[in-house]
């Protein structure tokens, strides 16, 4: 098992399936969020579901909505399970506050090349820590 | 975070539970960022399309109010574009529950004591910030040209956190409240000049591609002339969108500007900015014309006008402002003119904030031609085939149905 440390994190404890790619992320730029997935056409992650999943991603990007956005995805049980950023704004950041989203961020290496696509992953805010379980 | 007793007193509620909330969200945020303590802010403005909100957001909302009702802002707190224009709701053919959710928004809003300016643009309409005034903006176009213009201080405020900084009068002191965040991280050589308005938004797309994150502070050197605020709107605006950047530093422009011994990491030519332009050119044929992000001065709507005499528009033109601007364009005939060749003048909205994809289902739009280098960058998700060109060719697009 393999355990990353990040500089910066919020929220519950997870466990979950990656949803990985060397891209950003902007709830308002790459979503349909009616339909849960990835919309914008130039996105690597375009047409995929992001319900459920724990994205894993290099930054975000985009405007202020995503700090609205996340707990309007909440409410409706369509959101990811939580982010992992190489880097992350503040918008994003408090999107999460506000949506109460699991969030991790700041590597010492770049997250995307370390986790494997589909691997189940475990974030512990309080360490943490993003541990990669198989 | 270190406090000081009135922010003490906010946390245990002494000044309400709006206020507690508020400071419970910046106390998470700042801890987030390792932010020491609080700064101060003199004004606060506030994203707050129901697009994004949501019903969820709206409940919120309305909650503050119903719940302490009592609460107000205590700095001036202003709002962001909305997600319609009441008088041209017929014109986008918007769902009734977008209108329904705006005024309630709207309503919720006040009883805070927001003021509800609707503007992207409060930097030319309301009160530009001074160099060195911490502020709490929620835009980013408004923020890349408030740091990195005027000079002022401000992260990127998200919507929630904007109005909390209204209702606390303060925001954790991180990133760019802080000196060294402020600092270029990278220089670029631009090696060509930009004259139109999407020159200067493609090539603020392209430099914040190349920059990426919210923490790279580019600087830039070889811009021969000092462009005006129209110009840097554009730059600024495209920047943001397309790399999350919230400063930039051009030589002789940014009171800060200082390229701090870096070498030069890239240099930027016409190619690189016309490859830009030409990945959103992908045919002639246009089913609507949109001048919007940012919202349009009264200079650009006069551009606009004198584009418009004696024409008469077989596409949908829509120019949206401020509601600042909008009477005096009404009163000095830029909106006669504008609206006689067939074209709409909205205001206080902005077209990517307006259900985009219900009003691109409702009208059949797909094909979108316009001159804002932000715009094509948010439009693909939403399903339009977005062009961008000047706003000489978006005009004629209008005209004729094509692109020259």
């Amino acid at each position: 098992m393999k355990t990353l440390v990040a500089r910066q994190a919020m929220g519950k404890m997870v466990r979950g399936e990656a949803l990985v790619a060397k891209d950003g992320f902007s709830a308002r730029y790459d979503l349909d969020r009616a339909k849960g997935v990835f919309s914008r056409p130039s996105h690597q992650l375009a047409g995929k579901s992001y319900v459920g999943k724990i994205l894993v991603l290099d930054t975000s990007k985009g405007g202020v909505a995503s700090a609205w956005m996340l707990r309007e995805m909440a409410s409706r049980g369509l959101v990811p399970l939580a982010i992992v950023f190489n880097s992350v704004n503040p918008i994003l950041a408090q999107g999460a506050a506000f949506g109460d989203i699991t969030l991790v961020s700041g590597f010492d290496c770049d997250v995307t090349d370390q986790i494997p696509r589909g691997a189940t992953v475990e974030i512990d805010p309080a360490a943490r820590t993003v541990s990669i379980l198989e | 975070m270190k406090l000081r007793e009135i922010e003490k007193e906010m946390l245990v509620g002494k000044h309400g539970l709006a206020v507690r909330s508020a400071i419970e969200h910046q106390v998470r945020v700042g801890e987030f960022f390792g932010a020491e303590d609080f700064v101060e802010v003199t004004q606060a403005h506030v994203m707050g399309d129901t697009e994004s909100l949501g019903q969820t957001g709206i409940e919120w909302l309305e909650s503050l109010a119903k719940n302490d009702p009592g609460a107000r802002v205590r700095i001036p707190t202003i709002t962001d574009p909305r997600g319609t224009d009441f008088a041209k709701v017929l014109v986008l053919k918007q769902p009734a529950f977008a209108v329904d959710l705006e005024r309630r928004a709207i309503e919720a809003f006040k009883r805070l004591g927001v003021l509800m300016t609707d503007t992207c643009v409060n930097y030319q309409t309301i009160q530009a910030p001074a160099r060195g005034e911490s502020v709490a903006f929620g835009d980013t176009g408004v923020v890349i040209y408030s740091n990195s213009v005027c000079g002022a201080r401000s992260n990127f405020e998200g919507g929630p956190s904007a109005l909390a900084a209204g209702l606390t009068g303060r925001t954790p002191r991180y990133g760019f409240h802080l000196d060294a965040v402020r600092r270029a991280t990278m220089r670029i050589r631009v090696e060509w000049q930009p004259q139109t308005l999407n020159d200067w938004g493609a090539l603020g797309g392209v430099v914040g591609k190349l920059a990426g994150h919210y923490w790279a502070v580019p600087y830039m050197e070889g811009i021969e002339r000092t462009p005006g605020s129209d110009e840097l709107k554009h730059f600024g605006a495209a920047m943001a969108s397309f790399g999350s950047i919230a400063m930039f530093h051009i030589a002789e422009v940014t009171p800060e500007a200082n390229p701090g011994g870096l070498p030069v990491a890239h240099r930027v030519s016409e190619k690189e900015v016309r490859a830009l332009q030409n990945a959103y050119a992908s045919g002639k044929e246009i089913d609507v014309v949109v001048f919007s992000a940012p919202q349009l001065s009264l200079y650009e709507l006069r551009a606009l006008a004198a584009l418009c005499d004696g024409r008469c528009f077989e596409r949908p033109l829509l120019a949206i402002t401020s509601p600042q601007v909008k009477p005096d364009a009404d009163r000095m005939g830029l909106t006669a003119r504008i609206e006689a060749a067939g074209g709409h003048v909205l205001s206080g909205m902005c077209f990517y904030q307006s259900y985009a994809r219900e009003i691109a289902e409702a009208n059949g739009w797909k094909r979108l031609a316009t001159n804002s280098a932000k715009m094509v960058n948010i439009l693909g998700g939403y399903g339009y085939v977005p062009h961008l060109a000047s706003m000489e060719q978006c005009v004629e697009a209008a005209t004729t149905g094509k692109l020259p």
